[in-house]
């Protein structure tokens, strides 16, 4: 399981990779390995605006349902359009191919209270 | 057992398309003998056991005096009396019950944990296992068994399964070295049909393809057979069984809900407890759901209000606060 340096962290498993005011934000390895075979991603299409914490979509298990939140506060620019035939991708490739949206953030300073890869171990016991 | 090794789906096709291995050790095994047994099964169970020759085995249910199902069962057919296949679950339960429920000259016996349960299942699960069992497999008819030796070890092998598959359960006693040498036989003897072990998962997308009820999803305390689509295995003509009366009379009146497959037209996937709608109107509740490895969409189980829907309907499934589209379909979902 692999948990890359440059990735920041939250508590429900999700990371967020900031490229200028741009974050991409997925869920983690350890998450999609819970998970298992991941079959459906939905997004919530009507949000634009999301708060820190706030579900943006759910996303199916075989066996499992589950919450996504966002890491950031910020406006919704892209849905990775690949995951509604493909939602696997998220399985093989959960730092890749296996991206869920990318936002605008709002407010730079709630990176930082995000968690480092160290830290998420430790909270994961890895 | 955990709930996948490798994946789901993956195991999930392995069965279909090749053969895979469950220890499911953790079922119950309780052995009714005496000279009163036939009857006390005959009571305690909805099927008829009288039926039954010696090699036989039979799907059955126990119920409540109220119709209600305490679980549902494999009744096999020995030499010296019967082997109850119970979940594990409720193999406690079920124990109790037969305790209190008990009459003279029966013995029973809990022998859940001597017996170890492998269910090697799919499309090429005898040609892995006839090479290490000492009788020829082609012999054995669905739902009978043989008593034989599986490398050399005594077991009771039956062709029997929860996945709708050709495939076969072996009871075996023994410790765990016992156990780790049949699984060691069988994982060498399927090398070459890429065999794998199969997870509780799996156990469940296999069997609700077939439509199969799980018991505490589908049927419980608070079900009767009837509404479940086991009136095939509730005798009614039989002379008597604990919970016939009160199954006699939900028969005469109507039933009031309907055990019944749906598949969703809309992407999402149905769950356990989510409700079922036509308009605004609350009609039932899914009891299984997924999305079907086989068949790639999402299937269900659920209980129906009686007549509220027909094979044309479109009736809607509450998912987390969406309403999605479904309709009925044909059980089982996959055709064998």
């Amino acid at each position: 399981m692999t948990f890359p340096v440059d990735l920041k962290y939250t508590k429900d498993h999700e990371w967020l990779r900031v490229e200028n005011n741009i974050g991409i934000i997925g869920i983690t390895d350890y998450a999609q390995s819970e998970l298992g075979d991941i079959v459906f991603v939905d997004i919530n299409k009507n949000l634009s605006d999301i708060k820190k914490g706030e579900t943006f979509g759910t996303i199916e298990a075989v066996k499992t349902v589950s919450d996504l939140f966002s890491p950031v506060s910020g406006k919704i620019i892209e849905i990775n359009s690949d995951l509604e035939s493909n939602a696997e991708v998220i399985n093989k490739d959960p730092y890749g191919n296996g991206w869920i949206i990318k936002i605008e953030i709002l407010d730079v300073s709630e990176i930082n209270e995000l968690l480092d890869a160290e830290a998420y171990k430790a909270l994961i016991g890895q | 057992m955990p709930v996948y090794y490798s994946s789901i789906i993956d195991e999930h096709l392995t069965v279909r398309n090749s053969v895979g291995v469950f220890d499911v050790s953790h079922m119950g095994e309780i052995f009714i003998t005496g000279k009163n047994a036939l009857d006390f099964i005959q009571m305690i169970t909805t099927n008829d056991a009288s039926k039954l020759t010696v090699g036989k085995v039979q799907y059955s249910a126990m119920c409540y005096e109220d119709g209600g199902i305490v679980d549902d069962l494999l009744v096999y057919r020995l030499d010296n009396g019967f082997m109850l296949v119970v979940n594990a679950s409720n193999k406690d339960k079920d124990y109790e019950w037969m305790l209190k429920n008990k009459i003279d000259d029966v013995n029973i016996e809990d022998k859940s944990d001597d017996y170890s349960l492998l269910a090697v299942q799919g499309p090429r699960s005898a040609d892995v296992l006839n090479n290490i069992v000492d009788f020829n497999l082609s012999e054995l008819k669905y739902y009978t068994y043989k008593m034989g030796k599986i490398v050399g070890i005594d077991a009771i092998i039956s062709r029997t399964g929860y996945t709708g598959e050709l495939g076969y359960e072996i009871y075996f006693l023994g410790d765990e070295s016992i156990a780790q040498k049949v699984w060691d036989a069988i994982f060498e003897n399927g090398i070459d049909y890429n065999i794998k072990p199969i997870g509780l998962g799996a156990r469940d997308s296999l069997r609700l393809e077939m439509g199969y009820c799980l018991y505490g999803n589908d049927i419980d305390q608070s079900t009767n057979p009837l509404e479940a689509g086991l009136g095939w295995i509730t005798k009614l003509q039989k002379e008597n069984f604990i919970g016939k009366d009160s199954i006699s009379k939900i028969k005469e009146k109507g039933l009031s809900r309907k055990l019944l497959g749906f598949e969703l037209l809309d992407k999402g996937i149905p769950r356990h407890g989510y409700e079922i709608y036509v308009d605004d109107r609350k009609i039932g509740y899914v009891t299984s759901g997924m999305q079907s490895p086989s068949l790639n969409k999402a299937i269900g189980l659920g209980y129906f209000e009686y007549d509220s829907v027909n094979k044309n309907s479109i009736f809607e499934i509450d998912v987390r606060g969406k309403r999605l589209k479904a309709r009925l379909t044909d059980v089982p979902f996959v055709k064998k």
